[in-house]
């Protein structure tokens, strides 16, 4: 199935969640936040947010600003 | 009077004390090095991040974080590139979540900023109202970027605001502060019965002496980037606002002179020895 992720199609498995999405993406999550179809998604429900047909995923972290 | 020895003066925003009454932005420097040193010299303990999507392809770029103590500085997050209130309710949101991975203080606290047009980013004061309403329901200490109009400043503080921080002139503008008389309406309504409510001027510094100014009109403190990150030396220009933040505290609590149109000599009219001209 396709997810949008960070504004890019993205082929994932069905019932992919999003702790093993950040795994596959070799992403440390300390440095993350996900939101999931405009709904923030704490890092303790990572492991148990299931991902379905046309998420849109955003996976945020800091950079430099003013 | 009495007179304050103590040379303690702390910078008390909410929850937050910092000793410095600088607030430094971490954007636009030549690298993540300079950037290190230059927070380091302006003596800062509260710098700005921006919240950005993740680079899914360049795994190996370095992030900000690899290069920030995050044990030295408490982080603010701002909401830079929202135009929308519920847009940058969102991004808040999203920073508080990545603070309290870090376990950073910064985590309860937010740079509300909701923009009208990229030409320039003046806020947008209804939907910045709107966003501090929603926030402040939310639990956030909301730090609001204004425009420095005294009533918007007045209904962002009756809105929550733990501060309100008027710009001294658009971002990035480095023309300093162009309606001091407006600074100092703000500060009084905003201080009216609430002498420690802090306000600070954000954005518009182009160098030390607005720095110093700003301070001297009664401002509780300056945040700036550009100013540091663009100058041609951002390490010495680091130090010189350092400088110019303690110079233009202290000549504020010192009390400045009345301005007088006429002379007034400084030694003794008494036992000269010269003729004097009428």
């Amino acid at each position: 199935m396709q997810i949008l992720l960070n504004g890019e199609l993205r082929e994932v498995k069905p019932q992919t969640s999003i702790a093993e999405l950040l795994d596959q993406l070799q992403l440390d999550n300390r440095y993350l936040a996900v939101e999931l179809n405009q709904q923030l998604v704490p890092r303790q429900e990572h492991a148990s947010a299931r991902l379905a047909e046309d998420d849109r995923l955003e996976v945020v972290t800091l950079v430099g600003g003013g | 009077m009495e007179t304050e020895t103590t040379t303690a003066d702390p910078l008390v925003l909410g929850t937050h004390t910092l000793q410095s009454r600088l607030i430094v932005g971490t954007g636009k420097y030549a690298s993540y090095t300079q950037m290190q040193e230059a927070l380091a010299e302006s003596g800062t303990e509260c710098i700005t991040v921006a919240i950005r999507r993740e680079r899914l392809i360049d795994a190996d770029g370095n992030n900000l974080l690899d290069f920030i103590d995050t044990q030295r500085y408490t982080l603010l997050p701002n909401t830079a590139g929202c135009f929308q209130a519920d847009d940058a309710v969102r991004v808040a949101r999203l920073g508080r979540e990545i603070l309290l991975g870090l376990e950073n203080p910064g985590a309860d606290w937010v740079k509300l900023e909701v923009l009208a047009d990229t030409k320039t980013l003046l806020p947008d004061p209804v939907a910045t109202l709107e966003a501090t309403e929603k926030l402040v329901a939310d639990g956030f200490q909301v730090l609001c970027y204004s425009s420095d109009d005294p009533i918007v400043a007045r209904r962002l503080k009756e809105a929550g605001a733990t501060s309100v921080m008027p710009a001294g002139s658009p971002i990035g503008s480095g023309q300093g502060i162009l309606n001091e008389n407006n600074i100092r309406i703000c500060l009084e309504y905003l201080k009216e019965g609430d002498p420690d409510y802090p306000v600070i001027v954000d954005a518009g510094v182009g160098t030390a002496s607005d720095v110093s100014r700003a301070m001297e009109l009664g401002v509780d403190g300056v945040l700036l980037n550009t100013a540091v990150a663009h100058a041609q030396d951002p390490l010495r220009m680091a130090t010189a606002m350092r400088l110019a933040t303690e110079a233009g505290r202290s000549a504020y609590l010192a009390g400045r002179i009345p301005r007088k149109l006429y002379a007034t000599a400084s030694s003794p009219a008494e036992g000269v020895i010269t003729d004097q001209p009428r």
